[in-house]
């Protein structure tokens, strides 16, 4: 019976975890509600994900009144590999948060972030497993609302200005999404996507549809941190609370990447994408300029937040690279790294997060030594530094190893030239570290910091773990990403 | 036991002796015990391998699969065997010469440098035992990385520099060209795995071909071809032991190894031989060979004296393997061998003299011969070696490269050869000279010979540089096995 449901169990949870941590108050017990509810997703994002290997996609009807007029919640493998990615950080985030937010915030508002994240894991997952479009920007604001509460929980006063950088950006992002939306709407006269898709095919005036399609491009582009629309991005990043960061690094920006597959290959339909305008030609030149400027500008950092911030704008140029490309390996190459890039970057900030607790910030003159004094934080920094590059034996080399694929593929070999050129400024910027970490004494501004507490360091060694696991066995990740590609270039479900 | 078992003691000796050492850490003696318990084992086990590999047998061992359709696996072929006996050997004497260096000089951080150490020698198994492009590559990146500690050891402004050119051009290399090549491979050839004939086939043209091959020559910087060479002499801030791991047991030697490699097993030579595209490839390994000895002919500094020479031997491989006949075939794998004994015994020997005299330039070394007559007669043994006097093993490779280029008819080969084997001796002989010829400079501290740890492993190495005739059966079989198969 339970299993029958679990579609919408697999959101419900969370949401009603969320109040429920604003009645009892205490923090622990909040933790314990938001660790549990958060597993469960988990738990139940792994059956979905068995159950879609075995009998297919799943069409679950909320109130049982039917698609189109009702609300569909629909699983397939492409929803179910992101459904795993954010419970699974969401899973490994909430244990993580019990020392790393008790450190962080005041007493009395720790109840509070457990309820934020509760919220915003519901709105990512609604997101992601919505089969309707309108629903889809319900689910939106609530991970976007809380997102910005989240951010504005952390320490330094700055984290308000971040916040509110990215709640004026978001919302201009949530408001383009609902009106383009909306001339779907007049075009059409359906919410739901597989309807959508169906009906656009029969429609004879294109332009509301063609101005409907940029509109919604930039507004998920703001959420995504498509360059140039990252700006609220390396802010937010570097100063919401530690386990905020990981978690949104790994989560947020990939669910909207998420989103616009979705809209360009089953919604739209690539044909009217590429032929109508010329997104794949934007795509090309803003993920390179993605790549190559953000990985730049990381270079020159000294908190290692804000480094790995931009790294995360010049990561997500990678995924919309693969999407430009729009052939097999692209797309698989576009999945697969929004999954590897997830794990890596929340291990990443994670560690980076121990590193903060022991001596005040993550910045570069502070990791001195850390080699010696956080030897296990450091090597993980380091193993999932490699996997930024793309070293073989990490998850980053897979997708790395599929983007140029793709682009050989294509006959442009220049892009491929492109693709592992550009991982040369992520070994000068991940080198940074290492020498400040290894190969620099320890000075006056260097506390003597301890290993970080355990309850922080087995979930941020957990994801090193997946890191190394997912680079050498790919029979999970890329057999999803593969069926993903597939599902998304056979066209509207 | 079996192949695949002892394919896997093999990989696994080295790092479980890693564990250990890094376990035993605060007990020295019995820190260096597990190192040279762990490098026989591991010979031995290698050397487990070797009647079956002779007998043509080919012990295999799938792991599993990385990426659909690419394997993580291992299979033992004759060039690889060679490649791991001469590693896992020459371990064992690095070892007892790096016990001597390493308390001689009270270096730091000494179980970091043997954990290191153990961790390469696992990564170079894997390198010579990789069963495809993807499993090597995998193997050929660790080997960089888990030597950077090791080129960096003394942590100063100096390391940091020199492990930045070490990094920057090993790893600048590998991704930007090697990878490149490997996915190229793989989406003509549809397959990675290292086949007899090679695997591009008539599915290539020439054009891309040619192309493969830049990618695949400069993209493996640890051959050192020029223009991608300076990692090496930039490497030379480590301490000797290192010097020695990277330019005889492990690195450079991967280097040449995945060159030979992949000329036969992925191009293949005869399918080479076909293509116009590859005539360029002689041409620049000519040059390497000739340029690097003559900057190595104007070093003073010893052992950057000593890197310009591997950077000019490792060119003797890639022309060897580049003149694409059987019987240079045998020597490029010869002379892998070959050049490992005799410059592992002259880095041994510079060690052995910075160690007791701290001198490091060939312009100090004026009689010094009289002080340390063991160490300079091991550089002596060495540099003719190098140079290619009988019955030295530089010798018996130099013979066979010699003998396909003249059976190629490639004249100007043979005669970047000769010019080559002048200048080796115009800037080994003048050292040797010096040591025993020309009397030490007044009020020179007075000093002996190096710990006899040290002396011991240059003695074992020297013995293997005279004697390489008397066992070359072994090299020999097994590069005729490549070459003919």
């Amino acid at each position: 019976m339970i299993f029958a449901h679990l579609p919408a169990l697999e959101v419900v949870v969370p949401l009603v975890a969320a109040p429920l941590t604003v009645l009892v108050r205490r923090s622990s017990v909040a933790w314990a509600v938001a660790t549990a509810a958060c597993t469960f997703s988990f738990i139940a994002a792994l059956l979905l994900t068995a159950e879609v290997a075995a009998h297919g996609p799943i069409s679950y009807h909320i109130g049982s009144w039917a698609p189109p007029w009702g609300i569909e919640y629909r699983v397939d493998t492409l929803s179910a590999f992101v459904l795993v990615l954010v419970s699974g950080m969401a899973a490994v985030v909430a244990p993580y948060a019990w020392r790393s937010v008790a450190a962080e915030l005041p007493r009395d508002q720790v109840y509070l972030f457990y309820t934020m994240f509760c919220l915003s894991v519901a709105g990512l997952l609604g997101m992601t497993i919505t089969g309707d479009a309108f629903n889809l920007f319900v689910f939106m604001e609530i991970s976007s609302l809380s997102s910005y509460v989240l951010i504005a929980l952390g320490r330094d006063r700055r984290a308000q200005y971040a916040s509110y950088q990215y709640l004026v950006l978001g919302t201009i992002g949530a408001t383009f999404y609902v009106i383009g939306l909306g001339m779907l709407y007049l075009a059409t006269g359906t919410l739901n996507i597989a309807d959508l898709a169906q009906r656009l095919q029969h429609v004879e005036n294109l332009r509301p549809v063609l101005a409907g399609l940029a509109f919604i491009t930039v507004g998920i582009s703001l959420k995504l941190a498509l360059y140039p629309l990252h700006l609220w991005l390396p802010n937010a990043y570097t100063y919401a609370p530690s386990a905020v960061t990981a978690f949104l690094a790994a989560t947020g920006t990939k669910v909207s990447v998420y989103v616009l597959l979705r809209f360009y290959f089953s919604v739209f339909g690539f044909r009217l994408v590429a032929e109508t305008l010329p997104m794949p030609e934007i795509l090309l030149v803003l993920s390179i300029l993605a790549i190559v400027s953000a990985s730049l500008v990381a270079l020159f950092q000294t908190d290692l937040k804000r480094l790995f911030a931009y790294s995360s704008v010049a990561q997500i140029g990678y995924i919309t690279l693969g999407m430009s490309m729009a052939s097999r390996d692209g797309l698989t190459a576009a999945v697969v790294h929004l999954f590897n890039h997830g794990i890596t970057k929340g291990a990443l900030f994670l560690l980076l997060g121990g590193v903060a607790l022991r001596s005040g910030r993550a910045g570069l003159d502070r990791v001195r030594g850390l080699g010696r004094s956080m030897p296990l934080t450091s090597v993980g920094i380091l193993i999932a530094g490699l996997s930024l590059i793309g070293v073989p034996g990490t998850a980053g080399f897979v997708s790395k190893w599929y983007l140029a694929l793709a682009a050989i593929e294509a006959g442009r070999w220049w892009l491929a030239a492109l693709v592992v050129a550009t991982s040369l400024i992520a070994v000068a910027y991940v080198w940074r570290f290492v020498e400040a970490a290894y190969l620099s004494e320890p000075d006056a501004r260097t506390p003597a910091p301890g290993e970080s507490p355990l309850a922080m360091l087995l979930p941020a060694w957990a994801l090193v773990a997946a890191t190394v696991y997912f680079g050498f066995d790919t029979s999970y990740t890329v057999a999803a990403a593969r069926a993903a590609a597939a599902l998304l270039l056979g066209g509207a479900p | 036991m079996s192949g695949a078992q002892l394919i896997i003691a093999a990989l696994a000796l080295p790092l479980a002796g890693a564990a250990g050492i890094a376990i035993c850490g605060r007990w020295p003696n019995l820190r260096e015990a597990v190192t040279l318990v762990t490098a026989i084992a591991l010979f031995a086990a290698v050397l487990g391998l070797l009647p079956g590999v002779l007998r043509g047998a080919v012990p295999q061992l799938f792991v599993l699969e990385m990426l659909p359709g690419i394997a993580l696996g291992f299979r033992v072929e004759p060039l690889g065997m060679l490649f791991a006996l001469v590693a896992s050997g020459l371990w064992i004497v690095n070892s007892i010469y790096s016990i001597g260096y390493m308390r001689g000089n009270d270096e730091p951080h000494q179980t970091r440098f043997f954990v290191c150490f153990a961790l390469s020698l696992a990564a170079t198994i894997g390198v010579a035992f990789a069963s495809n492009l993807l499993t090597m590559f995998l193997f050929y990146e660790a080997l960089t990385l888990i030597t950077y500690p090791l080129v960096t050891h003394h942590g100063d402004a100096e390391a940091r520099a020199g492990g930045r050119s070490y990094l920057g051009y090993l790893l600048g290399t590998s991704i930007v060209l090697l990878l490149p090549a490997i996915i190229a491979t793989w989406a003509i050839a549809g397959t990675l795995e290292f086949t007899p004939g090679g695997i591009l086939g008539a599915a290539s043209s020439n054009a891309t071909v040619g192309l493969l091959l830049a990618l695949f020559m400069f993209g493996i910087g640890k051959a050192a071809l020029m223009p991608v060479h300076r990692w090496l002499p930039a490497a030379m801030v480590a301490p000797t032991p290192v010097s020695a791991l990277l330019h005889a047991v492990a690195v450079v030697k991967a280097g040449v190894f995945a060159v030979v490699k992949v000329i036969v097993y992925v191009f293949g030579v005869q399918a080479l031989a076909q293509v116009r595209t590859a005539d360029w490839l002689p041409t620049v390994a000519g040059f390497t060979i000739i340029a690097a000895s003559i900057v190595a002919l104007r070093s003073d500094n010893l052992k950057r004296r000593l890197a310009y020479s591997t950077v000019s031997q490792l060119s003797y491989v890639v022309l060897a393997a580049a003149l694409l006949t059987p019987l240079s075939v045998v020597g490029a794998v010869v002379h892998i061998a070959a050049h490992a004994v005799s410059k592992i015994t002259l880095f041994f020997a510079a060690g052995a003299i910075y160690t007791a005299s701290g001198k490091t330039e060939v312009s100090q070394l004026d009689g010094i011969g009289r002080r340390m007559p063991w160490t300079m007669l091991a550089f002596t043994i060495g540099s003719l070696s190098l140079i290619g006097i009988p019955p030295a093993a530089g010798f018996v490779s130099k013979w066979f490269i010699f003998a396909g280029a003249a059976a190629a008819g490639k004249y100007v080969a043979l005669a970047v050869l000769g010019v080559s084997t002048l200048l080796n001796a115009a800037y080994f002989l003048p050292v040797v000279y010096a040591a025993f010829f020309r009397p030490p400079p007044r009020g020179d501290a007075a000093h002996g010979e190096a710990p006899w740890t040290m002396i011991a492993a240059m003695t074992a190495t020297s013995m293997l540089v005279l004697g390489f005739a008397a066992y070359s059966g072994v090299p020999l079989a097994l590069a005729r096995a490549l070459a003919g198969g």
